[in-house]
């Protein structure tokens, strides 16, 4: 396995997780952004590296559209979206010129750009890199995996809307994850409901049982707004679909900041806690 | 995994091997010889076999999760109430096949006769293909490459025995990658008729969307029109509405008109849809008088009108 081309690149990050679906739309980007503030809330250092080449969507979700790339000696500068430079971003989207232009790559260049993604961005310190990654089990993950492989990621966190045809899709994910020897760290269950503001009633938009069902078929925990240690079928843990949440991605802003009395905030929130309990204590 | 430069200009191109960007790489020589440059004979098979094939449309998205597959299984569905019309759906979603699942076919398993494959039939009139139908567990991962899903969907093109078909569906992944390259590569001798384009109203998917259109106009692929789904959900209990997916920067309309595409309507969210992808049974029957189905019967009765109205000024020009 070929080392790292530019020594020191992702030396200094402490922890890597991705990001996986297997189902396009269930929320990977929205979760990874929200896992990230959350994170840095915290008090860590993150970076997000957005290897979505086809749809990189968080470059809106933080407010950073139209940032330019610039290279520095180390390799490529990733966009810091704070002046305190604790949270950072690499994505695609950012070296479009234009905004709607579509990336129509074929694997091989896909593969190539990934590379140089994972091995040419001066990260930096880092307590925590956050790999978003587009829907399916091909050329995108593969490449990713094979490039942080020396880096040992800490694992992934594997996302699911509450219906059957998601899980569907989902499961082929786990078998990849299995046989790439990604450790799932637990199913994140994305728009479980939605409460009518008129009236409060919560109804299953998107169906329900998936992220429960994923997580026994994966004996892997079902991570949420539940705070009590999971047993290994905990059938607590789920993402509620909030309007809020949505439009403050639309518009750049911080979640986590502006609406801590959402219904999503617990469970994200508590997701970002799980991850970080579940981070093994490193030597200074 | 071999190394491709970053301007891979393709290894079937005339500039194969030859390229600035081809300098250092492996696989010069290889190209420069002309190795890959032999025409795919598969392209001119495909022409032949679609012969039979009327009309053939893509479903495309660029975002992920916006409802192609629910869409191209109910357009599928409200298309083949006519008895007398023949359908083919066709799911080219390699690594996240759905419509089986939706369709109610999860488990069934593809025949082969002298003619080809055999597609797997909901009703006389509705045959269906999908990788799904080849793996022999729900569990099993299909971890291929562009190439080897390229090879897959000229398979499901040419291998096919789809038979006299009045409209083939081709259900596509999120994206603009090999499977979209590749349908409109193997297809383009055969004609395909034009892609009708799925969104949600916010603006997290029009922004993949412009792409998706952008990428219509590159490869020449005629857009029929776009469907905004998800669009604005009625509480079963209260009966009033509130948008889950706001439309921030104007919906599928707003985006439409900048762009000059036609908008087949907007698709409310029905809880009830899920449920019955889930089941593998056709939204039409289980609640036919919900504002989802009455707004998805009136996209098709303007995607037939749009449809035969191209056609009618192809014929008289």
């Amino acid at each position: 396995m070929e080392a790292a081309a530019e020594p020191g690149n992702l030396a200094g990050v402490r922890h890597i997780i991705l990001v996986l679906s297997g189902k396009g739309g269930v929320g990977k980007s929205t979760i990874s952004t929200e896992l990230a503030l959350a994170l840095r809330h915290a008090g860590k250092k993150v970076g997000i590296l957005d290897v979505d080449l086809c749809g990189p969507s968080i470059p809106r979700m933080l407010g950073a559209q139209g940032r330019a790339v610039h290279q520095c000696d180390r390799g490529w500068a990733p966009v810091f979206l704070d002046r305190e430079q604790s949270i950072s971003l690499m994505s695609v989207g950012f070296l479009l010129e234009k905004p709607d232009e579509a990336v129509v790559w074929r694997g091989p260049k896909k593969n190539a750009l990934i590379k140089q993604f994972v091995s040419d961005v001066a990260w930096g310190e880092l307590d925590y890199l956050v790999v978003d990654t587009p829907p399916g089990t091909s050329d995108e993950h593969m490449a990713t995996i094979e490039a942080l492989r020396p880096y040992q990621p800490l694992g992934a966190l594997v996302v699911t809307t509450p219906q059957a045809v998601s899980v569907g899709d989902v499961r082929r994910e786990l078998t990849f994850c299995r046989k790439t020897g990604l450790r799932v760290m637990g199913i994140v269950e994305n728009m479980s409901g939605f409460t009518c503001p008129h009236c409060t009633e919560c109804t299953s938009v998107f169906s329900r049982g998936g992220g429960e069902e994923l997580a026994q078929l994966a004996g892997v925990p079902f991570l949420g707004a539940d705070m009590a240690p999971p047993p290994p079928l905990c059938p607590a843990g789920s993402v509620p679909l909030d309007p809020a949440l949505m439009r403050t991605l639309e518009e750049g802003h911080d979640f986590i900041q502006e609406f801590p009395g959402s219904p999503a905030f617990a469970a994200l929130t508590s997701i970002a806690q799980k991850i970080l309990d579940a981070t093994p204590a490193c030597l200074p | 995994m071999e190394e491709v430069p970053h301007d891979c200009p393709g290894a079937d191109s005339a500039q194969a091997g030859r390229g600035a960007s081809c300098q250092g790489c492996p696989n010069q020589r290889l190209c420069a010889s002309g190795a890959g440059a032999t025409p795919d004979t598969a392209i001119e098979e495909i022409k032949e076999k679609m012969k039979t094939v009327k009309h053939k449309i893509l479903v495309l998205s660029g975002k992920g999760g916006v409802g192609k597959s629910t869409f191209s299984a109910h357009l599928a569905h409200g298309l083949a109430e006519d008895e007398n019309t023949q359908i083919a759906l066709l799911d080219i979603d390699i690594c996240g096949p759905s419509i089986p699942k939706i369709m109610g076919l999860e488990g069934e398993q593809v025949h082969q006769s002298g003619s080809g494959w055999s597609p797997v039939y909901v009703e006389d009139n509705l045959g269906v293909m999908s990788v799904g139908f080849l793996l022999s567990s729900p569990d099993d991962a299909v971890i291929w490459r562009g190439p080897k899903k390229n090879g897959m969907i000229k398979q499901f093109l040419r291998d096919v025995d789809w038979g006299e078909v009045d409209y083939l569906i081709v259900d596509t992944p999120p994206g603009t990658s090999d499977e979209h390259l590749s349908v409109v590569r193997y297809l383009a001798t055969a004609h395909i008729d034009g892609a009708v384009i799925i969104t949600t109203p916010q603006e997290v998917s029009l922004q993949d969307v412009r792409k998706e259109i952008n990428f219509c106009r590159k490869v020449k692929l005629p857009i029929i029109g776009v469907v905004e789904n998800m669009s604005g959900f009625i509480c079963p209990k209260c009966k009033k509405e509130s948008q889950i997916f706001p439309p921030t920067t104007g919906g599928a309309e707003l985006m439409c008109q900048d762009l000059e595409v036609p908008l087949l309507g907007r698709v409310p969210l029905d809880p009830l849809i899920g449920k019955n992808c889930d089941k593998g049974q056709s939204f039409f029957i289980d609640a036919p008088d919900s504002p989802a189905t009455l707004a998805y019967r009136s996209i098709i009765q303007k995607f037939c009108n749009l449809h035969q109205s191209k056609e009618e000024n192809l014929i008289s020009s």
